[in-house]
């Protein structure tokens, strides 16, 4: 149905010059979803005969569409799992193609009146995961914050489908163990930050493109001597920065023609320009 | 002679047939409506076979009586051990449920009878367009509003660590369920006849009187559907709830923590488990126990009308 009036809309207002519009289908991750969106944007400007139409739903969605065959390309802020990929072989005939298109560091943020600088891994998983201790922020590096009743600790989280989640978990927690539970999982990375911005006692974490100046993103220390590393493009490039993340796009093993060369064009310095302003590292050249 | 008056009682039958045959339209329109008043039946028993089709396997299989109704942790994502329980969810349900109501009711019934009783008919129209404006804003956009107004307003007024709680969640659904009670409510007194009203002025009764003595037992059936139906928004909206109740998985234990609705995990979390899984068919099954909830409710209420009306 959106095919159809996608189509129709290109009819009504482009194709004087009797062109037919070719539809690429993008969907996944909600972290990569504006990214998507801006080089959509762009690429009309490079190629008017090809409209790529971009949603969102989550890494595992657009995943799951591509086995499905309901997509082209399927963005996700994780690797694609074997099984999936095995799935995908089985559903489609051929093995999929992966391109990191980007890196993404997790920032972790809090809101500006709470003054704490930094923290480890540790001090994170005591916060977050199942079994750990740290209920107050005074449980934490005896931080007292200003505005917040009992220094309680209000624990922003995702839903526990999200691909932002899921690289959170295994990052601070290892594949072991599980976040605690009675945290807000909220339904997308813009309602974590507009929650915390409201919420003295808050901590959330989302892709650092999400950033603003209303909430205060901490920097993050491997161990409890090593440097602490704040949330920036070139601490996720070198991968100093503990919780730093590649972003895939899939597409079929053997894509067509005009699919692989958008492919080719996220590759390009315009493209990366749009992934820099995103708030989005480019990845480095394959 | 004989045949005469066979051929005659024939041709009485044939008319009589045709007589009974004849209005051709109107056995199409009866058939029709029969239809359409079966359809909702089909359709009730349609959703029913589906959302039981959906969870059968789960039922038979990874459900736990015990778990599923009295273990608070809903942990259908974990490495360690994927566990369902629903308590929490239950109760959050509930709370917002009731919550909502004790603010929207006895807010709705007032207004109706404001629109309907008290005010002018220009005051009547306006309010009329402004009820239904409230009732035209989308679902997300009460979501942002609790999370960008309510949340701080409950932290600053209340002093808690955090305002998206049972009671913001209660005050966004008692706003988003205002319009249908007041609307219905105000049907309801429409319908009382006029001369019910002349009558009680005749008598010399004041409006108020004439409101609380005389409207209110005569259309109490009416009002309590309006509410009844406020109860079936409240049960049923996802995505403001979602928002506003800060989804947190935890019983909560004030109307000041955060909680989590039954609706909203499913609407945050069918999308994407994988179709026929196990966290798929346990969300058909929280479906099914919704179902059963928002049943129970109207038989409730069909027993009271009836109840009264004897």
């Amino acid at each position: 149905m959106a095919r159809i009036v996608i189509m129709l809309l290109f009819a009504l207002v482009g194709c004087s010059k009797d062109e037919s519009v070719l539809l690429i289908q993008n969907k996944g991750s909600d972290t990569l979803v504006n990214l998507a969106q801006a080089w959509a944007e762009k690429y009309k400007d490079v190629k008017p005969t090809v409209a790529i139409a971009v949603s969102g739903g989550g890494s595992g969605t657009g995943l799951a569409a591509l086995i499905n065959g309901t997509v082209d390309i399927a963005n996700s802020s994780r690797a694609m799992k074997p099984e999936e990929r095995d799935e995908a072989k089985k559903n489609n005939g051929s093995d999929v193609s992966e391109f990191i298109v980007g890196m993404d560091a997790l920032a972790v943020f809090i809101h500006p009146k709470n003054p704490i600088e930094g923290m480890t891994l540790e001090e994170l998983a005591c916060i977050y995961g199942e079994g750990g201790k740290c209920i107050r922020w005074s449980d934490v590096r005896g931080t007292i914050v200003p505005g917040c009743k009992d220094n309680k600790i209000i624990r922003v989280s995702r839903q526990s489908n999200s691909g932002t989640y899921q690289y959170f978990r295994e990052a601070i927690l290892g594949k072991k163990r599980d976040l605690k539970l009675g945290s807000m999982d909220l339904n997308g990375s813009r309602e974590s930050i507009d929650l915390v911005e409201k919420t003295p006692c808050a901590i959330g974490y989302s892709g650092m493109g999400y950033l603003n100046p209303n909430v205060r993103a901490i920097c993050i220390s491997k161990e409890t001597n090593a440097p602490c590393i704040k949330p920036t493009m070139a601490n996720a490039i070198d991968k100093s920065y503990p919780i730093s993340r590649e972003l895939y796009m899939y597409t079929k093993g053997s894509p067509s023609a005009e699919v692989k060369a958008y492919m080719d064009w996220t590759q390009s310095e315009e493209a990366k320009k749009i992934t820099i302003k995103a708030g989005y590292v480019p990845a480095p050249k394959r | 002679m004989e045949m005469k008056m066979i051929k005659t009682a024939q041709l009485s039958m044939d008319w009589r047939n045709k007589k009974s045959k004849k209005p051709t339209s109107e056995k199409i329109i009866e058939f029709l409506i029969k239809a359409g008043g079966l359809s909702s039946i089909i359709l009730i028993i349609a959703i029913l076979f589906f959302i039981l089709k959906e969870s059968f396997p789960f039922l038979v299989g990874a459900f736990n009586f015990k778990e599923f109704f009295f273990s608070p942790e809903w942990y259908p994502a974990s490495v360690v051990k994927v566990r369902y329980g629903i308590l929490a969810l239950l109760v959050g349900t509930v709370m917002v449920t009731v919550l909502s109501m004790l603010i929207a009711v006895p807010l709705g019934i007032a207004c109706a009878f404001y629109i309907s009783e008290f005010c002018t008919p220009k005051q009547k129209e306006l309010y009329k367009v402004l009820i239904e404006f409230l009732a035209a804003i989308p679902s997300v956009v009460w979501g942002f509003i609790a999370i960008m107004m309510i949340n701080p307003m409950i932290i600053n007024i209340f002093n808690e660590p955090i305002g998206l709680n049972i009671l913001n969640a209660s005050l966004i659904l008692a706003l988003m369920s205002l319009p249908l009670i007041i609307s219905v409510g105000e049907d309801a007194l429409r319908a009382v006849p006029e001369p019910y009203r002349e009558a009680a002025e005749a008598l010399g009764a004041t409006k108020w009187e004439i409101a609380t003595r005389v409207l209110l037992p005569a259309a109490k059936h009416g009002l309590l559907a309006a509410a009844l139906l406020g109860v079936g928004r409240a049960l049923g909206e996802t995505m403001a709830v979602l928002m506003a109740t800060g989804h947190s998985i935890q019983i909560p234990h004030s109307i000041f923590e955060p909680g989590r609705t039954l609706t909203a995990t499913i609407a945050a979390e069918l999308g994407e488990s994988p179709k026929g899984g196990e966290h798929y068919q346990a969300l058909f099954t929280i479906g099914l126990v919704l179902f059963l909830i928002s049943f129970a409710v109207n038989l409730t209420a069909d027993k009271l009308i009836r109840g009264r009306k004897q």
